[in-house]
């Protein structure tokens, strides 16, 4: 069976189980039904995301509910998720039991989606009509074991219908076999009811039966109501859905509809519920309901906290390793290194053989999206403290054999400049873990450095990592001097402002060797691996310049087809806010103000944990992720973990958390702020405007817009802070990373970066309800800050809004930041890394924006207003400029 | 009756010749048009000359009042040697008319279009029987779009709905082979809905009818990334017209040869139907002319003929007589690409 959203879903005999997703169905999730009653049309938009992203191969979508417009729902919501490619790139299943719903939602999809359902419940005529519009349409087709009789119930009555429909669907209407799928009809088990007794067993005879005697034909079904007698009783019901699918999947179940996190795996059911489960569901005993009814007593209540399953420890010593290896367990590793290295001839074959068997089923998992990536972190803690364990001898053995390399030498370092290297230590821990030798040579790495570390240590590849926008520059630098130097290394760039396109436009013409963009850590692995080996390193270098060198000329021809304004034109469309005593708001503190010290268990409610998970490469918004169905176990166990340690943390006061902020009266002049003390200006922000032609109604911004201009007489405020909440973060870095801890040191890094954030967002509600005492009767829940539901702003710079790093100068030199403990770098990066800055404006109008790109005129009228050069200016706003300098 | 005859013979020698040969189709109308630098008073010639609104650039409206220009663009392609014209009617539904304010036109237009390009293909036919010509009814995507809002504030809103192109698509199509075309050709197709809109009115049709046409369909990647406008990868596209038995599957429009060549390797290894591509004559160059000459043209297309991927080649946008002189020069000297799946079962069913 062929299936296509953007991109296509072959479904062939050689295919697992298709999954399908099941939350966007108002049947079956009471918030996806909420959001669309209450036409919150985006956030139920993105609940398919989260399936999508979440590993849903095809997505449900259901509209049947009595109080709704089903029919414009499923129009507005397809036509919502066709404008999201990453999305519609999967097929749809267009769910109704009403045909008019169905034949709508069929007019907006330009894939070859799955009805579900229709059947001969109306009858023959009614079946075939429906049919042929299906087939016309151009969809597969889910068939309801369900006729002018009713639903079938037992194992005849399932496969005389299935045989009836797929006569008339083959023979009359000419319906293809392969987009032929049956739902036989999955029914509760246990229920006490006799006839019940051979619910699950009928399905699964059935669908051997369909699989058999139907060519082409695919089953269906909806597997949670199997267990609908146990709703309450958690653990029985994932055991139950278990022992369904294996059972189901082994007759020929094709697709389903399942919740995975109410699915246990089938292996690690208990032996003694497991048998009770099969007995009911293949009805092998004539008490199965009552032993199991009786067995389920003693779960019930009970959640996930069983008793830690230690039988593995019974494993000959390589399984046992793998399972360590695998489940991130540290406690056993050193006894059972020791014990296998008294059974291996070297030290060295016990970290080739079972430590590299194991990180070898790790890297597959990673690699097959069956493990995420802080389990693999928490593998890198067990394999590393097994080598450690073994180090002492392993030296003794290389007095014995010199030549013992690994897979490849790669050089790590976060460039010049800039402090950011959380990313850059997970590539780091990928690496090691596929067996790579790495260089870390840390942050603020000068390039000399840099290309003297690769020579002397002889390395594979240079991977350069980066955060703020001047890395890009920094990167471009090294890659000039490894030109000019003559060297050939590899070169691979990563960071969250680095792109595929900057590097193949910006690096890569630089230097003749290969310098190639690497997306992130998972990513990192084969390019190292193909770059470490000298065969196919060439082969590759032949690929990367043919891709590049599209990608540059298609970047180059495609140009900039925006329309700009010049400066004065931009100027002229700024927008007129009202300044009144309405608007502007008179602070009940004016001057700066020190803080430190901050109480971490008050701010830690302020943490928005959705980046917090992406940095560990876990992508869904919180807390939904916590019941995400492929990552949501992981990220559940993360966030306990990131929990835990934020309560060491504040216990320990190992982190501390300053802040600074001042308020001043302000006039804007023009795209500049001034600030006053006693009347007397004291600085000056120099803001920058869109100058993209706008459509009609719409404004040319700048934040000075948002402050009160000088000829209008009214006297306005402006405000600035800086907080960080990474004080003593490095030396609780470095304590973890000595004892071999990755996990724990980029656990810390994390929590430090969300901490700055929250207290940003503390700081702001303190200034917004204390000091500015604009909305002092302001009660925000964390989600609503999260969303920004609250008057003002905090614009940082280096952000979208002002990306120019250069205002953090002013900012820092008016609130002396360097005294709450943040310094910049010579790249304008703020020590320590998990610190934020910015402005404050209070206008009730004042709003987020992005710059977007600028002309060279007002490049050059903002170095004449900033007393700097023009090519200074240039070298920071260089993302910023809508041509090529 | 007898009239009807002659079509289902046609499409019968159709059916047949495609499997012995590589077909071509002919080259750009618009690019041969814009040659005769035709006039506000040629586009409106005796009939629209007191008509309310402009008429300059409306190509389809000179099969009514330039006939002779259209039929003698026909014939240079025709002696060019492609076995398949396209009816001037690229724009003829009302949705693309109400541009010009005709949308009353459209029968008549399509009617007219393929009476003379058919009239045009009988005389070659009968000139050399050995080489029979054929017509095909060119049905463009039309100006709007069903699965992408035009509104980038409202992505919910569609400028025009399933429905609606359904009609319009099935007009045109009556229209077009009630004036004798052989096939119907689904052309330049960015969004998928349209096109499924489309193959549904030509069902419908086929079903007032009682007998089925042959149907090409052909897709435009729009750019590098390989997709369609409306966002499909080209299986995607494929899998998506798939639920109809169509005679040919291909691409055309927006990319030369060279350029299309990857999604072309793609069809030819998975489409069950037979494969056309009529690119432009390479990528537009700074003034947005096609500069590619006819020989660099045919070099390109000959890899295709060596890759064994194409049944019917043609050219699209700045392509011209020589150009298709060039390529039908080069394709009978090729065999047609062979798929063990093609359409035996798709031709049962048709």
């Amino acid at each position: 069976m062929k299936l296509s959203g953007l991109e296509p879903l072959v479904i062939s005999t050689a295919s697992n189980f298709i999954n399908v997703g099941e939350r966007t169905n108002v049947t079956g999730s009471r918030k996806f039904l909420r959001l669309i009653q209450e036409d919150r049309y985006e956030e139920a938009v993105e609940v398919a995301r989260e399936q999508v992203e979440g590993g849903a191969q095809v997505i449900d979508v259901n509209m049947d509910e009595g109080m709704l417009d089903g029919k414009a729902a499923m129009v507005k919501f397809l036509h919502l998720i066709a404008a999201e490619p990453d999305i519609s790139r999967v097929p749809v299943m267009i769910d109704s039991s009403k045909w008019e719903i169905i034949e709508a939602g069929l007019k907006c999809v330009q894939g070859k989606p799955i009805v579900n359902s229709i059947s001969l419940k109306g009858g023959e005529e009614e079946f075939v009509r429906q049919a042929k519009l299906v087939k016309r349409y151009g969809a597969a087709v889910i068939v309801m074991a369900f006729d002018e009789d009713g639903q079938a119930d037992n194992y005849q009555r399932r496969i005389d219908i299935c045989k009836r429909s797929y006569g008339i669907l083959v023979n009359e209407v000419g319906f293809p076999k392969d987009d032929i799928i049956f739902d036989p009809n999955i029914f509760p088990v246990a229920t006490g009811i006799e006839e019940h007794r051979r619910n699950a067993l009928d399905f699964f005879e059935a669908t051997k039966w369909i699989k058999e005697n139907l060519p082409g034909a695919k089953v269906s079904g909806g597997v949670s109501n199997v267990s609908f007698s146990f709703r309450g009783n958690q653990p029985v019901r994932e055991a139950m859905h278990a022992a369904f699918l294996y059972h189901a999947i082994k007759n020929g179940m094709d697709m389903g509809i399942v919740n995975p996190t109410m699915l246990e795996v089938y292996e690690e059911v208990p032996k003694d519920l497991m048998e009770r489960v099969e007995d009911v569901l293949l009805n092998r005993r004539d008490d199965a309901t009552e032993r199991l009814l009786d067995f389920a007593e003693s779960f019930k209540g009970e959640t996930k906290t069983r008793e830690k399953d230690i039988a593995w420890r019974e494993d000959p010593v390589g399984k046992r390793i793998e399972h360590a290896l695998v489940k991130g367990i540290v406690d056993f590793i050193e006894e059972d290194t020791e014990e296998a290295r008294q059974q291996f001839a070297t030290p060295l074959e016990v970290i080739e053989g079972p430590l590299m068997d194991g990180m070898n089923v790790v890297g597959d998992l990673f690699g097959s999206g069956k493990m995420f990536l802080p389990q693999v972190v928490k593998s890198a803690r067990v394999m590393k403290k097994a080598v450690a364990y073994l180090q002492p001898y392993l030296e003794a053995e290389k007095l014995k054999n010199p030549d013992n390399r690994k897979k490849g030498k790669i050089l790590l370092a976060t460039v010049k400049g800039d402090v950011h290297d959380i990313g850059k230590n997970i590539v780091g821990v990928v690496l090691a873990c596929n067996n790579f030798d790495i260089v870390d040579l840390g942050v603020m790495v000068p390039l000399e450095k840099i290309l003297e570390t690769a020579k002397s240590e002889d390395v594979d590849a240079i991977g350069l990592s980066g955060l703020i926008t001047p890395s890009l520059d920094e990167m471009i630098y090294v890659a000039r001097e490894m030109e000019r130097q003559q060297m050939t290394l590899p070169l691979m760039i990563g960071g969250a402002t680095t792109s595929r396109a900057h590097t193949a436009v910006k690096i890569y013409p630089e230097y003749s060797g290969i310098a190639v963009h690497v997306n992130d850590a998972s990513r990192s692995v084969p390019v190292a691996q193909t770059l470490s080996n000298k065969a196919s390193h060439l082969d590759f270098k032949k690929k990367l310049a043919a891709e590049y060198t599209k990608l540059r000329n298609g970047y180059l021809k495609k140009g900039d087809t925006k329309e700009y304004l010049s400066i004065q034109d931009a100027r002229a469309n700024k927008p007129e806010l009202d300044f009144n005593e309405e608007t502007i708001a008179r602070p009940d503190f004016l001057g700066v103000k020190v803080m430190e010290d901050l109480d971490l268990s008050e701010i830690r409610n302020y943490i928005d944990w959705t980046p917090f998970f992406i940095t560990w490469e876990l992508h869904g918004r919180f807390p939904k992720i916590l019941e995400d169905q492929v990552v949501g176990e992981e990220a559940t166990a993360l966030y306990k973990d990131a929990n835990a340690m934020l309560d060491e943390i504040i216990s320990s006061k190992s982190l501390k958390a300053n802040a600074v902020f001042g308020i001043w009266e302000a006039n804007s002049l023009g795209d500049d702020i001034e600030l006053y003390e006693n009347g007397q200006p004291l600085e000056t922000f120099r803001t920058l405007r869109q100058q993209t032609q706008k459509a009609a109604a719409a404004h040319n911004l700048a934040l000075s817009d948002f402050v009160a201009p000088r000829e209008s007489t009214q006297t306005d405020y402006a405000g600035c802070f800086a907080v960080t909440a990474g004080l003593g973060a490095d030396k609780l870095v470095e304590k973890y990373k000595n004892d071999l801890d990755d996990y724990h040191a980029i656990m810390v890094q994390a929590l430090a970066d969300r901490l700055a954030e929250a207290t940003a967002e503390w700081l702001h509600r303190e200034v917004r309800t204390r000091y500015w005492g604009y909305t002092k009767d302001e009660h925000l829940e964390n989600e609503e800050l999260i969303k920004e539901k609250y008057r003002g702003i905090r614009p940082a710079p280096g952000y979208p809004a002002c990306p120019d790093h250069l205002e953090k100068q002013t900012i820092f030199k008016l609130l002396e930041a360097e005294k709450v403990g943040i310094t910049l770098t010579e790249n304008l990066a703020m020590f320590p890394a998990s610190s934020v800055s910015g402005y404050y404006f209070a206008h009730p109008d004042a709003k987020y924006f992005g710059l977007g790109k600028i002309s060279r005129d007002q490049v050059e009228d903002y170095a004449q207003r900033k007393g700097i050069s023009y090519d200074e200016a240039v070298r920071w706003l260089r993302p910023n400029l809508n041509y090529d300098n | 009756m007898t009239e009807n005859n002659f079509a289902l013979e046609r499409i019968q020698r159709l059916h047949e010749e495609v499997k012995k040969r590589i077909l071509v189709l002919d080259g750009a109308m618009g690019t041969m048009i814009q040659a005769f630098k035709p006039t506000e008073e040629d586009y409106r010639g005796q009939r629209f000359k007191d008509f309310p609104h402009d008429l300059k650039g409306n190509n389809d409206l000179l099969s009514i009042t330039q006939p002779e220009m259209i039929k003698s663009i026909h014939a240079k392609y025709l002696e060019a040697g492609a076995d398949i014209i396209e009816t001037n009617t690229f724009n003829s539904t009302r949705i693309s008319m109400a541009d010009y304010h005709m949308e009353s036109l459209v029968p008549e237009l399509n009617f007219q279009a393929a009476t003379i390009a058919r009239q045009v293909a009988d005389e070659f036919s009968a000139r050399q029987p050995d080489k029979p010509r054929f017509v095909a009814g060119s049905i463009g995507p039309t100006n709007k779009t069903a699965s992408i809002s035009p509104d980038v504030n409202d992505p919910g809103y569609r400028a025009i709905d399933f429905d609606t192109l359904v009609v319009n698509y099935k007009e045109q199509a009556k229209n077009l082979v009630q004036g004798g075309v052989d096939l119907l050709l689904v052309e330049t197709v960015f969004d998928t809905l349209n096109a499924k809109a489309a193959l549904f009115g030509l069902t419908e049709l086929f079903d007032d009818l009682g007998y089925q046409l042959p149907i090409m369909v052909s897709g435009t990647i729009t750019d590098a990334s390989g997709r369609t406008l409306s966002g499909q990868t080209t299986e995607a596209f494929l899998i998506s017209l798939s639920h109809i038995p169509l005679f040919s599957i291909g691409l055309n429009c927006a990319l030369g040869a060279e350029q299309l060549r990857p999604y072309l390797q793609i069809l030819a290894r998975k489409s069950p139907f037979w494969v056309s591509a009529h690119p432009n004559a390479g990528l537009p160059n700074a003034f947005g002319e096609y500069d590619q000459s006819p020989e660099m043209m045919a070099a390109q297309i000959q890899e295709f003929l060596e890759l064994d991927l194409i049944n019917i080649i043609g050219g699209c946008c700045g392509t011209g007589p020589d150009h298709i002189k060039a390529i039908a020069g080069l394709a009978t000297r090729y065999q047609p690409r062979k798929h063990k799946e093609v359409s035996e079962a798709a031709l049962k069913v048709s």
